[in-house]
């Protein structure tokens, strides 16, 4: 998987969660919850998906870590082996 | 269905008290003598009142009696941004900044009983507008800022707010939009940056206003029985319920967070509720100012890593959470609390929805502490039913009535009669004695509605209780169809309203469904108008129109196609016959169902 295939997983995930959003509009470098509306659960929904589409363990630690785009795409790529 | 209070009991012994060893003696020791010396009189004593016996307002007792006093140069709340800078108010701090906001309110014209809606993240901007607004005697309206527009439009309406404070960006997403639908609104005051809202028509810019009121501000004489509170809250059927409390409220505020969170002089207090709902107002805002202590106010989302951080940093003393997030955390481990020291920690509450036995006894494997769980909502205006410091915590129970509150189970009799269920550990409605300082005085613009909330001497609040022998009361479900998610209750009418506005929708009904970390998610069924597929592309579709109008914390988080809804013969959506049917359960009496 390259990061492009990551983002699209995630952007997936996120518009499962929440398909108002507009993947376009995404600022890659800001918050996911600063920028679109999504609460606690959806946020924890958005973690499992992303576990289950790219069957990686991500540790509550982590969390943190997949709270902006380009964090994420980094964070899972790191995990996934992607390059 | 939470399980029943014998089965729990057996499986998860009594936690006994003292639990560990403390220096602070608790506030509350012996249950039976202190409730039967305790009088609402005797809790009034304890707070100030206005000079020159010009009556009680809860911004006084909660802010300018501290600054006047010995506490004027401590820390009243200690705000902690996103973006990790903190900010720091002193009680003469606060006191500056909200007769800065009165004057601003009082230059505007705004007076007596006008309601300020406040649309904010908790921002220190909320917390003054809050107490500034109760200084003037206009009545503070928390609106939660993940609210759609939906949401935000009915409750300003039927607040009839004259008064908007909110931010630059909130204005631009949620309200810019519906202002030609929000006639009530004279006043737009925004919190941001000068050259972006001089862009915007129709507002002010709430920090420049600030800078050139007085500092300065008299308290007008406040009638403990006048306005100060609106909280929102939901039904099963019908608009949203406008909760109105008094300044009298306050009396409550500081009497049941002495003996409920166990408040001692030097605490540092944090509250993790947003003040858009009541706990995040009673507790979050006024009770600790009430008792001049330090509060944390955290403006970021919930964090396992930030959280127990700020519980280390702030040296915080007592907290006050919610059970979504006690089991967030407890999916994060018990090992992650334990990488950090907290020995200031001393007393742990959660409110919202009831605790599971799991999570109280989870407290004292990362903390070394039970949580405390309480029960009480919009509608008391404060905790009605604890868990205390210095008694046993039965876990799953929701406690024992406080000082000055009488709780009965009753049982319904026919159309306008109760009967009180004396004989333990038997099903009916929690329902309370009206008389207590924090009682809500009305629906606003609904006087029916409050009126059937009162039956034979009761007030009715729709939750399903036991009491143990010990008198111990226990949290079995609601008695409506309102739905119970990470600690705020949602009408399902409101949701289904917002569904049927989309053109391929013919009914829809809306359910909790069981959540192991939320309670309940709200869960759509939908029935299609003709002409419509019922496909993956429309579900999409759905759910982002829902989203949009209502916002997060309100919209469905699934939704599922039906054939059609059920209704009975009067034509009420048979919620409970759709929760049935998802949960695999018997389906009960369906002989009122219409035929389809």
């Amino acid at each position: 998987m390259t990061p492009d295939d990551i983002k699209r997983v995630i952007i997936d995930a996120l518009t499962r969660i929440a398909p108002e959003i507009d993947p376009a509009s995404i600022e890659p470098g800001a918050s996911f919850r600063d920028q679109l509306d999504l609460d606690s659960m959806d946020f924890l929904n958005f973690v499992l998906a992303l576990h289950d589409r790219l069957g990686v363990d991500i540790p509550e630690v982590d969390y943190p870590r997949l709270y902006a785009l380009d964090g994420a795409v980094a964070y899972l790529a790191s995990k996934t082996g992607a390059n | 269905m939470p399980e029943s209070a014998p089965t729990l009991s057996a499986r998860w012994p009594a936690i006994a008290k003292p639990h560990g060893a403390s220096t602070v003696v608790p506030n509350l020791v012996d249950y039976e003598r202190t409730r039967a010396e305790f009088s609402w009189a005797q809790a009034r004593a304890d707070l100030d009142g206005l000079p020159n016996g010009r009556g009680l307002n809860i911004a006084h007792e909660a802010v300018d009696r501290h600054a006047a006093g010995d506490r004027r140069n401590r820390v009243a709340l200690g705000w902690l941004s996103k973006d990790g800078t903190r900010r720091d108010f002193t009680y003469a701090d606060l006191c500056d900044e909200t007769s800065r906001f009165a004057n601003v309110l009082k230059s505007l014209g705004v007076g007596k009983g006008d309601p300020v809606a406040v649309l904010a993240g908790r921002i220190p901007e909320l917390y003054i507008a809050a107490l500034g607004t109760l200084k003037n005697g206009s009545v503070f309206t928390p609106l939660f800022s993940a609210f759609g527009p939906e949401p935000i439009q009915s409750r300003i309406n039927i607040a009839r707010a004259t008064v908007l404070v909110t931010t630059d960006a909130l204005y631009r997403k949620k309200i810019e939009a519906l202002r030609g639908s929000l006639p009530s609104l004279q006043h737009v005051l925004l919190v941001g940056e000068t050259p972006s809202i001089q862009k915007l028509s129709g507002v002010r810019h709430l920090r420049s206003l600030m800078a050139d009121a007085d500092q300065h501000f008299t308290i007008p004489p406040t009638d403990p029985e006048d306005a100060a509170l609106l909280h929102f809250t939901s039904g099963t059927t019908g608009k949203p319920k406008g909760a109105l409390h008094v300044h009298e409220a306050v009396v409550a505020h500081h009497a049941t967070a002495r003996f409920a969170l166990d408040f001692h002089p030097d605490d540092v207090f944090w509250c993790t509720a947003d003040p858009g709902w009541v706990t995040g107002t009673s507790y979050g805002i006024i009770a600790p100012l009430t008792h001049g202590l330090t509060s944390i106010v955290d403006e970021a989302d919930f964090d396992a890593g930030r959280w127990y951080s700020i519980l280390q940093a702030e040296r915080i003393t007592v907290w006050y959470t919610a059970p979504t997030a006690i089991r967030m955390l407890m999916k994060a481990g018990a090992a992650a609390a334990r990488q950090h020291a907290f020995p200031s920690l001393r007393f742990l509450a959660s409110v919202g929805e009831p605790l599971n036995p799991e999570a109280v006894a989870w407290g004292v494997e990362a903390f070394d502490k039970p949580f405390h769980d309480n029960w009480w909502q919009t509608e008391t205006g404060g905790i009605m039913i604890a868990n205390f410091a210095a008694m046993e915590i039965r876990p799953g129970s929701m406690g024992r009535p406080l000082p000055g509150i009488d709780v009965a189970i009753v049982r319904h009799v026919g159309e306008d009669a109760i009967e009180v269920v004396e004989a333990p550990d038997t099903e009916g409605e929690l329902a309370l004695r009206p008389g207590w300082p924090s009682m809500f005085r009305g629906y606003l613009s609904d006087e029916e509605r409050y009126r059937k909330c009162f039956v034979g001497g009761y007030y009715l609040t729709g939750d399903l209780a036991k009491r143990d022998r010990d008198g111990y009361y226990w949290f079995i479900g609601r008695a409506d169809d309102v739905i119970k998610s990470s600690g705020h209750l949602i009408g399902p009418f409101e949701v289904e309203s917002v569904l049927l506005e989309h053109p391929a929708v013919a009914e829809a009904g809306v359910i909790g469904k069981p959540d192991p970390v939320a309670l309940e998610v709200v869960k759509a069924f939908v029935a299609l108008k003709l002409g419509y597929e019922p496909n993956e592309t429309l579900k999409r579709e759905l759910l982002g129109f829902a989203r949009v109008r209502l916002g997060a914390a309100v919209a469905p988080k699934e939704i599922d196609f039906r054939p059609s809804i059920p209704k009975n013969r009067a034509g009420k959506i048979m919620r409970r016959l759709l929760k049935a049917r998802e949960l695999g359960l018997p389906e009960g009496d369906i002989s009122t169902l219409e035929a389809s």
